[in-house]
């Protein structure tokens, strides 16, 4: 494992079994997660973008192990964290957290958001009350609220100070790793934009690293300093930011970015509309996922699973029809 | 000239499809008036597309349901004027809205499996729709269904026809909201979010669908959004909406370009364009007003930096007006008020 990767995810699996009638027999098997290979840097802000139901949130949840893998391996700081027992874990569940989604149902209605914070300190074995209120309200300025906020409940405030009170509470345990799992999806465009610059500010002051979550291509790139893009369960591109949106290789990434309508009426661009819709993943197609719908498709597409190569300048591909520039492998990043 | 103030000349050829003047629609609740639409004038022409934005909670979708007088109780359209061809809906009988809801305004809406009858095969849904369209004179077939499946890329339309609509995606069942509703051939299509519950992939063609019935049928277009990125590649003319009013509107590059009301100054600046990358985006602090007790004067004061640098003092007592203040390009605002 290289110092500059905070985690590194092999061979990632998450299947769920579907079960149905009475006698509960498996009646299929969701490959939501289906081999993903991901290194996450130190300090970086990594975005991982693709549609709904490709397996962003399952990748999140089976990191922090909130969702058990199927197989494959996650090691944090070195350790292969599914090897770990409950007790040994315990401490990485304080440096690993979790902001959701939704900031509307993701706080608990009948607590003051001064326990909504502190909750984790708790947890965590903070016992002294002073020492918790202290942080709580640490956590609480960092995020832009204010002391009397510690005892209002969650439906006295808008979706980004809930969005907010969310973050706070990731950040009180003092965090090095945070899955920020759509964080600002349900906000509108004047309160996103408050988030984003705190998620920014917050990154580079505590020196946190980030994993992003989003299905919003533009968000991502003001966001993030590296991105990888899913499909059904596989990564099929992960690069630089600049070189990602400059210099896209995958056709499904080419197909993504050419699909999301841009607030420039002045930009006309060629667009890709990809015919049909994504699979079910509950049965994937067989080679590269992508071929039922991949306006460049060959022969050996529906056949042959692509692997994840080195296009040079570290960025990464999984195209049959992608190969590397022939001067730029091997060349030290 | 104030906007609604606008002179209109009843039944002339140079007749906008849809001219709406000062409509208000109020929800009267326990907790006090929600005054949804307060002060929304727009014109769609034919063939053209108008876009419609703002916020979560500001009247859009309201403007439509009150265009279409699908307004329940406890709301009512207390006042207004929605000119349709040149005659006013707000005066029509339930009877008549009826057939003109059928036949010459269809509306689609974000969540096309909520309004897709869950036990019926959605050909059964279309043959019925086409039915009511064709009164008596023909006899309208499966294939009919067939070929209106066809006529809206659906893949496979003849195994389609025979599907439920929890058996099709989002994208799909979309796409035969857009079928039935362009079964009449209607004048104005009104969709409101059509694509917000579908990905981009799926939400390009869906896009790119409306945007070629618009070109073959010279229908005029509603497009009711939140997503600046698809006005801004998909409508002719934006209306932006604050707090349930109308408080700018522009043909689209110009409003991109000069946008004139703080607030469209202020949610332009604050969204991520692709490709444009910025250090840090703008903020507009603070939250939307709550519709039940709205400040006295300008909606957007509370959060307006321009009234504070331009040291205006009327904004919080007095509402200002919609005025035309370049050709083509209204707004609602004091720093462009009362200079004549
Ligand atoms: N507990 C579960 N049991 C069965 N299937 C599941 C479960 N959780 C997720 N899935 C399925 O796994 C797939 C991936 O889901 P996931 O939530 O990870 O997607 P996502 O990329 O986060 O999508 P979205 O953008 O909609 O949030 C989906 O098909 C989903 O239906
Ligand atoms: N039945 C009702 N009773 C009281 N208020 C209502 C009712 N229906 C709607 N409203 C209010 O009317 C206002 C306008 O609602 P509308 O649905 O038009 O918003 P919108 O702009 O379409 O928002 P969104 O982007 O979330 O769809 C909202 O603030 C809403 O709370
Ligand atoms: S491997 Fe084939 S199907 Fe897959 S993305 Fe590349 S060209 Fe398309
Ligand atoms: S009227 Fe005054 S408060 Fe309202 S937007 Fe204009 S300057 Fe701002
Ligand atoms: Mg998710
Ligand atoms: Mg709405």
């Amino acid at each position: 494992m290289t110092e500059e990767n905070l985690l590194e995810i092999r061979d990632l699996k998450v299947h769920f079994e579907i079960k149905s009638g009475i006698l509960k027999r498996t009646a299929g098997v969701v490959k939501a997660v289906d081999g993903v290979d991901l290194d996450i840097r130190r300090g970086e802000i990594l975005g991982l973008v693709g549609e709904s139901g490709c397996g962003k949130t399952t990748v999140g949840r089976a990191i922090l192990r909130l969702v058990e893998a199927t197989s494959g391996s996650v090691k944090f700081k070195g350790r292969d964290i599914f090897k770990l027992s409950s007790t040994e874990m315990k401490p990485l569940r304080r440096e690993m957290q979790l902001v959701f989604q939704d900031p509307y149902s993701s706080l608990d209605p009948r607590s003051k958001v001064g326990d909504i914070v502190g909750e984790g300190l708790r947890v965590h074995g903070v016992t002294d009350r002073k020492e918790r209120y202290r942080r709580v309200l640490e956590a609480l300025e960092m995020v832009g609220l204010q002391e009397p906020h510690m005892r209002r409940f969650p439906h006295e405030f808008s979706g980004g100070q809930r969005q907010r009170i969310g973050i706070a509470r990731a950040l009180v345990v003092k965090p090095s790793f945070i899955v920020c799992d759509e964080p600002v999806s349900a906000l509108d465009v004047s309160i996103q934009s408050q988030v984003l610059n705190l998620l920014k500010d917050l990154q580079q002051e505590l020196d946190l690293t980030l994993l992003f979550i989003a299905h919003d291509m533009s968000v991502v790139e003001h966001l993030c300093n590296r991105v990888a893009v899913m499909y059904l369960g596989k990564i099929v591109e992960v690069a630089e930011r600049e070189e990602l949106f400059g210099n896209p290789q995958h056709p499904y990434t080419q197909a993504l970015m050419s699909a999301i309508p841009i607030a420039d009426p002045k930009v006309k661009r060629e667009r890709i509309i990809l015919p049909g819709d994504p699979p079910s993943p509950l049965r994937p197609p067989p080679g590269c996922r992508f071929h039922t719908r991949c306006p460049e498709a060959i022969d050996i597409c529906s056949q042959e699973i692509p692997q994840q190569i080195d296009l040079g300048r570290q960025h990464l591909c999984a195209c049959h029809l992608r190969q590397p520039e022939p001067d730029a492998v091997q060349q030290p990043a | 000239m104030t906007k609604h103030q606008h002179d209109f000349q009843p039944s002339t050829n140079s007749q906008p499809l849809l001219e709406i003047h000062d409509l208000r629609t109020y929800f009267f609740t326990r907790d006090g008036t929600v005054k949804a639409v307060d002060g929304v004038s727009l014109t769609v022409e034919r063939g053209q597309i108008h876009g419609l934005v703002g916020e979560s909670g500001c009247g859009k979708s309201m403007t439509a349901m009150s265009i279409l007088r699908l307004v329940d109780k406890p709301g009512r359209i207390v006042s207004g004027e929605v000119l349709f061809k040149g005659e006013d809906l707000l005066k029509k009988t339930r009877h008549e809205m009826t057939a003109i809801r059928g036949k010459q305004i269809s509306v689609i809406f974000q969540e096309p499996k909520s309004s897709l009858n869950p036990v019926l095969r959605v050909g059964t849904q279309l043959i019925e729709v086409l039915r009511i369209h064709e009164g008596k004179q023909r006899t309208i077939k499966r294939k009919d269904a067939v070929e209106q499946l066809r006529s809206v890329g659906i893949p496979d339309p003849d195994r389609r026809v025979e599907n439920y609509p929890h058996e099709m995606s989002g994208g799909m069942a979309q796409r035969v909201m857009i079928a039935m509703g362009m079964a009449c051939a209607p004048d104005l299509l009104i969709a409101d979010e059509p694509t917000t519950a579908l990905d981009v992939t799926i939400q390009a063609q869906v896009l790119d669908l409306i945007r070629k019935l618009r070109d073959e049928h010279e229908m005029g277009v509603i497009l009711i959004t939140h997503d600046m990125g698809i006005v801004a590649e998909m409508a002719d003319i934006v209306t932006v909406m604050y707090a349930g009013t109308a408080v700018e509107e522009a043909p689209t590059v110009e409003l991109f370009e000069t946008p004139l009301h703080p607030y469209t100054q202020g949610l332009i600046a604050s969204i991520p364009v692709m490709g444009q990358v910025k250090e840090r985006l703008e903020v507009i602090p603070g939250n939307v007003p709550n519709l039940i007790d709205m400040p006295p004067g300008c909606r957007f004061a509370p959060r307006c930096k321009a009234r504070i640098e331009h040291g205006l003092t009327r904004c919080e007592v007095e509402e200002p007006h919609m005025i035309e203040a370049k050709p083509n390009h209204f707004v609602r605002c004091w720093l462009y008020e009362g200079e004549s």
